[in-house]
């Protein structure tokens, strides 16, 4: 997915795990996962360097599809897509 | 000549037969667990373990640390106080770090500066705290085996060890036996 394709995505939980390192963001991502239906978006926002490959590898391994990464100003958003 | 093919197929039919339960077995025999051997009492060994741990439960997987040695260190509550016990285990008492956030680092100790530093470095890049860490591995069902032998060796006592829910006492066998259905195995 382009860049543009991924920040028009409807998000249906976006979670903002900018204020803690690893395995931080994925520990959250992993709460959040439980609060959304199958088939929606989520996007997590993570300064952590580690979290875009963590999160991807996660998702293979879970199932849910792993949709891409927006780079931000010091930040990535990362979006995936609940199996 | 058809005989002859029938006769190959069936051959071949029970080769893969035996071929798939083989290979059920083998799956079944692995599951999605990590089992880690917490030997080391150092902080910086801990952390490494917790972090392994929080990831893979993250991941869904079964996390189950067995704590021996001088890892009980990092298992005692510093609020807590036990009696009854000899001379040697009240000095080793003493002696040990009391709870995770008194212990050492394996390298650059430096009579303590090197964990304040470390721990000042953790909060300024936002990395969880030791105490977030155990707080997080209880809510995920992460397992401590704290070994039995260890306990009595070391001369700690049941009441001084830290409130975990997902805690229990047992010996190396548990260990062996779990790793070994563990896909993944871990010695710290």
């Amino acid at each position: 997915m382009t860049n543009e394709e991924l920040s028009a995505l409807g998000v249906a939980k976006s979670v903002d795990a900018r204020g803690t390192a690893c395995p931080g963001p994925l520990l959250e991502a992993k709460k959040a996962i439980g609060t959304i239906a199958s088939g929606e978006v989520m996007e997590i926002l993570s300064a952590d360097e580690g979290t875009r490959v963590d999160i991807p590898k996660w998702c293979t391994k879970q199932g849910h599809e792993y949709l891409g990464t927006v780079e931000e100003n010091g930040y990535y958003k990362i979006f995936m897509k609940k199996k | 000549m058809e005989s002859e093919v029938t006769n190959q197929l069936a051959q071949l039919q029970k080769e893969l037969e035996a071929l798939g339960k083989k290979v059920s077995m083998l799956e079944n025999s692995r599951k999605d667990q990590l089992s880690i051997a917490v030997v080391s009492g150092d902080f910086d060994k801990i952390l490494a373990s917790m972090v392994i741990a929080l990831a893979a439960a993250a991941n869904d997987t079964q996390v189950k640390l067995f704590f021996s040695f001088w890892a009980l260190s990092a298992l005692r509550d510093e609020k807590k106080r036990a009696n009854g016990k000899d001379f040697i285990s009240k000095m080793f008492g003493v002696m040990l770090p009391k709870g995770r956030n008194k212990l050492g680092l394996s390298n650059l100790n430096m009579m303590g500066m090197g964990p304040v530093m470390i721990k000042y470095l953790m909060r300024k890049k936002n990395v969880l705290s030791i105490d977030r860490m155990f707080k997080e591995a209880a809510e995920l069902g992460i397992e401590i085996t704290i070994c039995e032998m260890s306990m009595d060796l070391m001369g700690f006592k049941k009441e001084e060890i830290i409130d975990y829910p997902n805690l229990r006492y047992a010996g190396a066998s548990t260990f062996v036996n779990e790793g070994l259905e563990s896909s993944m195995q871990l010695f710290i």
